[in-house]
């Protein structure tokens, strides 16, 4: 069998005497789309930070297709094609939407040592950006700053960013957090579109949602994983209930 | 006599050290906890050299010079605290620097209108006069130990305040965590007032200290304020014992740099040119060593924040 | 998206700000034959100088919300180079300019290195401390006047040629330094690269999540902007025929974010209008009393308390001129 695409080797992560990840081992073979449930304060976004790279992990290793990438920085895994959208919104509020996906294109294209000639100009950035933008559904929102778009659309429009950098193994931190429900459904909608072209990591809340979109679950409880497999054994299972779901369903 | 050299030099190291530490303490919690630039800490300090001269005068005694001149020093501070500081909080770095670049140019300007741009000098006061025999051929003047006495005694007081009251704890907890702290139900902005106040007194007390043995004059804090930054950003942002640490450090580098400086180097080279090279090296020792603490430790060396 | 064409009526609108300010520059000399010719060509020039030196910092500062407080130091660099070198009878801007640049460079690149690991109030006073050890050290230069500063034998030469030897000859050098700075800068912050640094501004951790190492792009900008100082520094010099360590004081430093800041950050005419703001009023004020900073201070408290956006965000509000 081929390399898993991203893999997770034994992480640890500790704030003083608080353990936020707890010898979390995980693959994703090419293509999954994989899930991370847990309810608040299990560490799902301390363990996205330490697998991007924003978090140094206090020991273990992430291993993106083959290759050891726990010494690269977050720049360096993006380059690898290892990239992540944020739980809070992240964009450039004062680029239009176009800009802040042609800025991912040129992250990627070329050298950003260029001091002559308008960046906003050229074709070989804009023509992918705007694709990606149609791909998310923002293409008529392509010329409005950013920071005046609706809620829903500065989270498709972080998805467009992270689309434009190429990833092969997208990482997306609860992209439908505050969103209403037919915000929701377009961003559902858009996952479902990217399965299978990519490898994804989802972390979520919304539990209809990850069983509709998730071929494999893992559920993080305080830093662990405690259990992984598909979305219906998962379910089923009785730790989980017990720890989890037992509590939200009620 | 090389060996006496080395310790007179050493305790005027320490006594710089000092004084970089009261002005630095309070900096430094202002810096910690409000996470607010204050250029203008270095006038505080030139106010406590002028109240106390101005009061030394009125009452003919540098006691009661000094008795007056930290509460009105302490009122000042308050007083700035409420014009304009308190207004800058919520803004971005470059906005504080540039007010609090304004409140120096008015303060530097406004001292030599009223006590006119020519230095004032304040005697030293006659139970401090005189030199004391520490060993053989090691003469001190007393008043030189007295600020080193008196500086060493609040920065013990200064650590237990810091490290066992109540406010202490707040002002520690402020400097790694302020968002924790107002989440806990602290008035932060009255925290940070009597830091801020506090602070102010401080800087004021190191300034009415030396006025005897320095020259009272417009801008006497500017250049001490680069040191205190430099002590600050050595200790650690927030840090009351980085600073304290950070402060007898450059205290001692500065002034032993400038005097042991061009010697050592005339071992490794010939003397003029050691002594050129000795004199251009001697004042970026300082900064060398920030320099080479921040390459290896970038938050310092007893960061507060986390 | 509405994308204004190039050329044409809607060109000379967007730009009438830096249009009417260039042409009131070159015209200058020329309307200033009425008396008072060398004092204003002299205060002018000084102007643009300082135009120059404030526009190297918008970059970092107005593009890249990098709160340097130590420019002057590029001021004092490129002003010594000029001095030392001409002490040694160097006087050939040709050889001086290149020397007066490579030192800001190296300076920018060496100090950049160091205060780019940090952040926020960390960098500022970083910057000061350098600024402060590059005045220090001018200070001990006891072969070259020390405290006391030194006096050049005359301007630099061209081709060996006295050329700047003439106030209105020099004063066109100087214009035509500014304009090719703010040319530079014009095209810097819409290239590419340019466009890194405004994203760094406004929310560094995307830019790093979308895989830009910003460290280096940002030490880039710092040396572009310490070495366009350094140009800045070697007109000075040129200019009163005299360097020290004054030209470096951190109050300098403070100085030139006031130029920056009171003209409007991130403009680039607006630094230019901003140097012009600042010396007018010091040259106006300090006519009326010796103690104008005790006026210029609380101003300057009163323009960041109430007056956002400095004299550029001002005249646009006057104007109505919508969202900026």
């Amino acid at each position: 069998m081929a390399e898993p695409a991203l893999e997770l080797r034994d992480l640890n992560k500790a704030y003083g005497a608080l353990t936020v990840t707890d010898h979390v081992s995980l693959a994703l073979p090419d293509g999954e789309f994989h899930a991370i449930i847990g309810p608040n304060g299990a560490g799902k976004t301390t363990l996205i930070h330490q697998i991007s790279g924003l978090v140094p992990s206090d020991s273990g290793s992430v291993w993106l297709g083959g290759r050891d990438v726990t010494g690269l920085s977050l720049p360096e895994r993006v380059h690898r094609g290892l990239v992540r959208s944020f739980q809070i919104t992240s964009i450039l509020p004062g680029f239009s939407a176009l800009e802040n996906v042609a800025l991912a294109v040129q992250a990627r294209e070329g050298s950003s040592f260029r001091f002559f000639g308008r960046a906003r100009d050229e074709a070989r950035l804009n023509d992918p950006a705007m694709q990606a933008l149609e791909e998310v559904g923002l293409g008529k929102r392509a010329g409005v700053r950013a920071g005046l778009l609706s809620h829903g659309e500065k989270r498709q429009l972080e998805i467009a960013i992270a689309l434009a950098a190429q990833p092969r193994v997208l990482l997306l931190d609860e992209p439908l957090a505050g969103t209403g429900p037919e915000e929701s459904a377009v961003l559902i909608a858009l996952m479902q579109r990217l399965r299978g072209r990519m490898t994804i990591l989802l972390i979520e809340h919304d539990m209809e949602a990850v069983f509709a979109l998730a071929e494999r679950v893992s559920v993080l409880v305080y830093g662990r994983i405690i259990a992984s497999g598909p979305p219906a054994a998962v379910r089923d299972d009785p730790d989980v209930r017990t720890a989890y779901l037992g509590e939200e369903g009620g | 006599m090389s060996m006496t050299l080395l310790y007179v030099q050493t305790l005027n190291g320490l006594q710089l050290g000092v004084l970089l530490f009261l002005i630095a303490a309070g900096l430094t919690l202002v810096f910690g906890v409000m996470d607010f630039i204050n250029l203008a800490h270095g006038v505080q300090y030139m106010i406590g050299a002028y109240l106390a001269a101005m009061f030394t005068a009125m009452t003919g005694n540098f006691f009661y010079g000094l008795a007056l001149a930290l509460p009105s020093a302490l009122a000042f501070g308050l007083l700035l605290e409420f014009l304009i500081f308190r207004h800058l909080y919520d803004r971005d770095h470059l906005d504080q620097v540039l007010a609090t670049f304004g409140i120096i140019l008015f303060l530097n300007q406004a001292v030599k209108v009223i006590w006119g741009a020519a230095p004032l000098s304040v005697p030293i006061p006659e139970a401090l006069s005189g030199s004391i025999r520490l060993m053989d051929g090691l003469l001190y003047p007393v008043y030189r130990l007295a600020i080193i006495g008196s500086g060493l005694a609040i920065a013990v007081l200064l650590g237990i305040l810091v490290s066992r009251t109540r406010i202490g704890m707040l002002v520690r907890a402020g400097a790694s965590n302020a968002p924790m702290v107002s989440a806990l139900g602290v008035d932060i902005g009255k925290l940070f007032m009597i830091v801020f106040g506090f602070g102010a007194m401080l800087a004021g007390f190191a300034g009415a200290m030396v006025a005897p043995i320095l020259s009272v004059e417009p801008g006497m804090g500017d250049n001490l304020l680069i040191l205190t930054f430099v002590v600050i950003v050595i200790g650690g942002i927030g840090s009351v014992r980085g600073a304290f640490i950070a402060a007898i450090l450059v205290g001692l580098v500065d002034t032993l740099g400038r005097v042991f400086g061009p010697q050592l180097l005339r071992a490794l080279m010939d003397p003029s040119a050691a002594s050129q090279a000795g004199r251009a090296l001697a004042p970026m020792l300082t900064y060398i060593l920030m320099a080479a603490i921040l390459f290896f430790r970038p938050g310092g060396l007893f960061p507060a924040k986390k | 998206m509405t994308m204004p064409p190039e050329s044409g009526p809607g060109f000379l609108k967007r730009e009438a700000v830096p249009v009417v300010v260039f042409a009131l520059l070159a015209l200058l000399p020329f309307v200033a034959v009425l008396g008072a010719e060398s004092y204003l060509l002299s205060l002018v020039t000084r102007v643009m100088i300082f135009a120059i030196a404030a526009l190297s910092l918008d970059l970092i500062l107005g593009y890249g919300a990098l709160v340097s407080f130590g420019h002057a130091a590029f001021l004092g660099l490129g002003g010594y180079a000029v001095g030392i070198l001409s002490a040694h009878g160097q006087t050939d801007a040709l050889v001086q300019l290149p020397v007066a640049l490579a030192v800001s460079a190296l300076f920018a690149l060496v100090t950049g290195a160091l205060s780019l690991r940090t952040k926020g109030v960390y960098f500022i006073m970083i910057t000061l401390a350098f600024g402060q050890m590059a005045f220090f050290l001018a200070v001990s230069l006891a072969a070259y006047g020390g405290d006391d500063g030194m006096t050049l034998s005359g301007r630099s030469r061209l081709f060996g040629l006295d050329l700047f030897k003439n106030d209105r000859a020099f004063y066109y050098a100087v214009l035509l330094a500014l304009l090719g700075a703010y040319g530079l800068c014009r095209s810097i912050v819409v290239s590419r690269f340019g466009r890194v640094i405004r994203g760094a501004r406004e929310n560094p951790q995307r830019m790093a999540a979308i895989g830009f190492p910003l460290f280096r792009y940002q030490l880039v900008g710092y040396v572009i902007a310490g070495t366009l100082c350094g140009l800045a520094g070697f007109l000075l010099a040129n200019q009163a025929e005299f360097v020290s360590p004054a030209y470096m004081t951190w109050q300098r430093s403070g100085e030139l974010i006031v130029m920056v800041v009171l003209g409007g950050l991130g403009t680039l005419h607006g630094a230019i209008i901003g140097a012009a703001a600042f010396l007018l009023l010091e040259e106006w004020l300090s006519g009326f009393t010796e103690h104008w900073k005790m006026i210029f201070g609380p101003f300057l408290v009163l323009v960041v308390l109430f007056a956002r956006g400095g004299l550029m965000g001002a005249i646009r509000r006057l104007g109505g001129g919508g969202h900026g």
